[in-house]
């Protein structure tokens, strides 16, 4: 039973956490808000900053870039979920089995996850994609191909992949640890009664995940959602990888035009909401603990 | 009863986990080996993989060229304070969440994490002239509070998760023990929390480690982590992918070591309550 | 009470080390923003002797050239004053110049011989006159060209070419077989990669950026021309995945033997007939960039210049650093020690006098190209910008990056000259609208 004592202690001890990320939130959005509504052009001082009323939001919602690049952004968020979901479990139920160097094996399978995004981006762009000294072109031209210009035949899918192979060892973990403490002897039992792998997989390992994949695909597209340095160093924006993030990039330093970028800057906080809350009603469920 | 498991299917699971495994890190161990070859040797065609002259020349061009020390020291300084601070404000507001959860509790929660959803360069701007009000640019304080704010909801709801899994019976005995509120928290739950503290304080250090917008918009020299030493080496003039190469090594190896001496820990706790 | 402790001993941590940066901010020490291009890596080589000469200590933020943008955009908007000096460019100087955000450098010493700094130079680095930016190195663009693969296919460069001679030229240069191609360009999004290249080259087809009245120009003739020419040539002559392909990849792939000729900027000259980078080294000839017969060529007119930002609290100091720099002494030391070869060009008159430097096989091509250069009548039709490879007003950066992308999506095949030019057309004036043009 908690006391009324109690109650007021706890909300006493949520109190600095909840006013710090209060002031986190409100200060900048506030004047997210604000400049969204006037003309702020930094480059130009000589020109008097004024009210623009919903301008900024008018132009960059009818702006020939938007509506693609929320379908980047979309595409790129849902394709990183799939291909990380899909391989964890599979590598994560791979990685229960007994084996001879588990611990070095899964050493291995996390590495990515501790390399900073521009050091991967860095990397895989140089290393690997270059057409011409890239690892991938020297393997294709070794079996006879013409190699791949990835960053601009594939330029959306190459992301997509660097940024899978950096959320993949997160996807593993967590999706390993729910494996691991699946109750053997349900399973056994199930494989006894003659269920096939795929029923048993279907009907006892899947639902018992369902908790630990809410939790992926939570975290990892609050994360996703903002991607940015992937962007910057591989394609710069071109060959439609252009995201709202990276739009919204363009509008405030390229173009140094804050009042635009800002009203950018709203229109990408309404869609991670809409996006959380689609996800909320799609997993939100397995969230109540 | 224990199925038993043939040698054989062990051997094979060996061997597909191995080669999986090794795939997956290949790209770190490439650009590792790289480091170690000349720029010639390094766009070789075909590749070398083991049998050339392997050659330090890289780390001392990149050692005379930037203070790598600085940059690690600020690195260290900013990931591990920010975290430290993150956990010391969110176990209190954790607790509560945990043991005096009201109908409000799950909805501040998620706001929390909403709070992350904000794309940093909206908001650039506005940052940078408030903390040029506040004389915190380019300083370690300025940026520990920034990385610990963004990381600060990830922190909460790990520790909450943690938090939820331990007995409320053992809190009620401590306090008909006679035990204060504080006391509680600190010798009863946090010693229990352990495991799930470590981890939230190694995956927060990770995550305050590999961020690379503000550490690189709000400093100049003093505060510099390694997210602005490796973008010293980005796309220079030609194509240096041999320095490159050892430049990222010397950005993500203390890290990488950091991860795997502390992987038993991380993964035990790595669970968000996914796990009942 | 291990939380309180861990507490107390933090906030000390951060409380000393925030400390200590005040006490580095007070001492005589000038914070330096720069590019991490070759030339400027090696000055920070030599800081040293600059310090043991002034006492003033330096300290180096050496960035990306679109990170070091991003990060001095922001710093000089704003007031911010991270930086003493700033290395900028010639798009830069002339907006932040007018706006008063930088310190005039009016007032540099008699050594210093301000007039000795290459017209083409100072005048791309001046506001009304008034010299902003002491430029480090200046270049031009240029050909450059494999003596023996010219001599193979039975032709001889001229020393001005005309772009129909080029493709002709490159067209028979190239052997898929041998894995030569005619020609590398670059392709690459980015206003100062793909975009500095066709912006150029659009000027030798009589095309502009923007007519008097700032309307965009995209739906004339001569930029379709001028596509249609750039990728026919590369789609016969370049370099598979050319759409991605900079400075750097092209530099790579010239060193490498894998192109007949390269077309970019003049500081190469000294990369690929360098032994020890280049394998072609020995046979690189030069020669300036082509033009159509207009009376414009394309080459374009850069340099990477130190300026001093008016937030700063030690212009003294910066301006000796800067004449430092920039000087003829230091030109001087760097051939002592790295041979005439490796020292920063195109800045100052009197290095293309010095018969040290007129032995280098570049040097005069590369005057001639910058002398051939002008911002200030760059196009074929009026125009009301500066620039020849810009515009120099602050929109810009943002409309051309832009615009390059649709341009490299063209080359990679995934829309038409047609379509990519409509979005040109209609982003330029969608976003000088937004600027209020």
């Amino acid at each position: 039973m908690a006391t009324q004592h109690s109650r007021s202690a706890a909300r006493l001890m949520m109190a600095p956490a909840v006013i710090l990320l209060l002031g986190w939130m409100l200060v900048p959005l506030t004047m997210t808000l604000w400049f969204s509504f006037r003309n702020y052009f930094p480059l130009r001082p000589d020109r008097e900053p004024g009210w623009a009323g919903f301008d900024n939001y008018v132009r960059f919602f009818s702006s020939s870039a938007f509506w693609p690049s929320v379908q980047t952004t979309l595409v790129i968020v849902g394709g990183v979920l799939l291909i990380t979901i899909v391989l964890g479990i599979l590598l994560a139920i791979l990685l229960d089995q007994p084996m001879w160097g588990q611990g070095a094996v899964r050493i291995l399978v996390i590495a990515p996850f501790f390399v900073m995004p521009t050091v991967s981006a860095l990397v895989w762009k140089n290393m690997f994609m270059d057409p011409v000294n890239g690892l991938f072109a020297h393997l294709w031209r070794f079996f006879g191909a013409e190699p791949v210009v990835w960053l601009s035949d594939a330029s959306l899918g190459s992301i997509i992949m660097i940024v899978s192979w950096q959320w993949l060892p997160f996807a593993t973990l967590i999706l390993l640890t729910a494996i691991q403490s699946l109750d053997g002897e349900q399973l056994e039992a199930a494989e006894m009664d003659g269920a096939p792998v795929h029923k048993r997989f279907v009907y006892i390992v899947l639902p018992h995940l369902a908790r630990a994949i809410t939790i992926v695909v939570l975290i990892q597209t609050i994360f996703l959602l903002s991607i940015f340095a992937e962007i910057f160093v591989t394609t710069g924006g071109a060959f439609g990888t252009r995201t709202l993030t990276y739009l919204i990039f363009q509008r405030v330093l390229e173009s140094q035009n804050v009042g635009l970028g800002s009203a950018g800057g709203v229109y990408a906080i309404i869609l991670a909401n809409i996006v959380a809350i689609f996800l909320m009603r799609i997993v939100g469920k397995n969230l109540d603990a | 009863m224990a199925r038993s498991v043939t040698t054989q299917r062990k051997a094979i699971y060996t061997i597909v986990a191995w080669g999986i495994g090794l795939l997956i890190f290949f790209p770190i161990l490439w650009t590792i080996l790289t480091s170690f070859k000349t720029e010639a040797v390094a766009i070789a065609d075909p590749p070398v993989f083991l049998f050339f002259d392997w050659t330090l020349e890289n780390y001392a061009v990149v050692q005379e060229r930037s203070n790598y020390m600085r940059f690690l020291w600020n690195s260290v300084l900013l990931a591990g304070l920010s975290t430290l601070f993150g956990i010391i404000i969110a176990v209190p507001a954790a607790w509560s969440m945990a043991f005096v959860p009201s109908r409000r509790t799950k909805d501040i929660l998620l706001w929390m994490l909403s709070t992350k959803m904000l794309p940093a360069v909206g908001v650039l701007y506005p940052i940078y002239l408030i903390f040029i009000k506040l004389g915190l640019l380019d300083s370690r304080a300025g940026l520990i509070i920034v990385l610990m704010l963004i990381n600060l909801p990830i922190i909460v709801w790990m520790l909450y998760t943690y938090f939820r899994e331990i007995p409320g019976e053992i809190l009620e005995a401590a306090r008909m023990d006679g035990a204060s509120l504080r006391s509680e928290i600190i010798y009863v739950l946090t010693p229990m929390a352990i495991p799930g503290i470590a981890s939230t304080l190694l995956l927060n250090f990770i995550l305050a480690w590999n961020e690379a917008f503000w550490t690189l918009n709000l400093t100049a020299v003093n505060a510099a982590p390694l997210t602005a030493f490796i973008a010293s080496y980005s796309s220079p003039e030609g194509l240096f992918f041999a320095k490159l190469s050892a430049a990222s090594t010397m950005a993500i190896a203390p890290i990488l070591i950091l991860g795997w001496f502390s992987q038993k820990q991380l993964v035990r706790g790595l669970t968000f309550g996914a796990v009942k | 009470m291990s939380f309180r402790s861990a507490l107390c001993a933090a906030s000390m941590l951060a409380l000393t080390s925030g400390t200590a940066a005040f006490a580095d901010a007070h001492s005589a020490t000038i914070t330096i923003a720069t590019v991490n291009n070759g030339d400027m890596i090696r000055m920070q080589g030599y800081t040293d002797q600059f310090t043991a000469e002034t006492g003033i200590a330096v300290e180096w933020v050496t960035l990306e050239e679109n990170v070091l943008r991003q990060r001095v955009t922001t710093d000089i908007t704003t007031n911010g004053g991270q930086f003493d000096i700033m290395t900028i460019g010639m798009y830069e100087t002339p907006i932040w110049g007018a706006n008063g955000w930088l310190v005039p450098l009016d007032d540099l010493s008699e050594e210093y011989n301000v007039g000795d700094i290459l017209p083409a130079m100072a005048g791309g680095l001046s506001y009304d006159g008034t010299l902003y930016a002491a430029p480090f190195y200046g270049e031009s663009s240029m050909v450059m060209y494999r003596t023996d693969l010219m001599e193979a296919a039975g032709l001889e460069m001229p020393d001005d070419p005309t772009w129909e001679f080029i493709a002709e030229a490159v067209a028979a240069m190239t052997d898929r077989d041998a894995d030569i191609n005619g020609i590398c360009l670059r392709g690459k999004a980015g206003w100062g990669e793909g975009g500095a290249f066709i912006t150029a080259m659009s000027n030798s087809f009589g095309a502009r950026w923007f007519d008097e009245d700032w309307n965009a120009q995209f739906d004339t003739e001569e930029w379709a021309n001028t596509l249609n020419f750039f990728k026919d040539m590369m789609d016969a002559s370049g370099p598979a995945g050319y759409a991605t392909n900079g400075f750097n990849e092209n530099l790579s792939l010239f060193n490498q033997g894998k192109c007949g000729m390269w077309i970019d900027a003049t500081v190469a000259a000294s990369f690929v007939t360098n032994p020890e980078d280049s394998e072609v080294a020995d046979s690189v000839g030069f020669a300036l960039a082509p033009d159509n017969g207009l009376g414009k060529r394309s080459n374009w007119l850069w340099a990477w210049a130190l300026a001093v930002p008016a937030g700063t609290q030690q212009v003294a100091e910066a301006k000796t650093f800067i004449e430092w720099a920039t000087s003829t002494d230091y030109i001087e030391l760097v051939a002592a020690n790295e041979g005439w070869a490796n020292v920063p060009p195109g800045a100052r008159t009197s290095l293309y006098e010095n018969p040290n430097y007129q032995a280098v096989p570049f040097a005069q091509m590369t005057l001639d190209s910058i002398l051939s250069a002008d911002p200030n009548d760059s196009t074929v039709l009026p125009t009301p910008y500066v620039g020849v490879q810009f515009a120099a007003i602050p929109e810009f950066a943002g409309i051309a990056s832009q615009v390059s992308q649709e341009f490299s999506a063209a080359y990679a095949g995934q829309q038409t000259i047609e379509e990519a030019l409509e979005k040109a057309q209609a982003i330029t004036t969608e976003e000088m609208e937004a600027a209020g043009y």
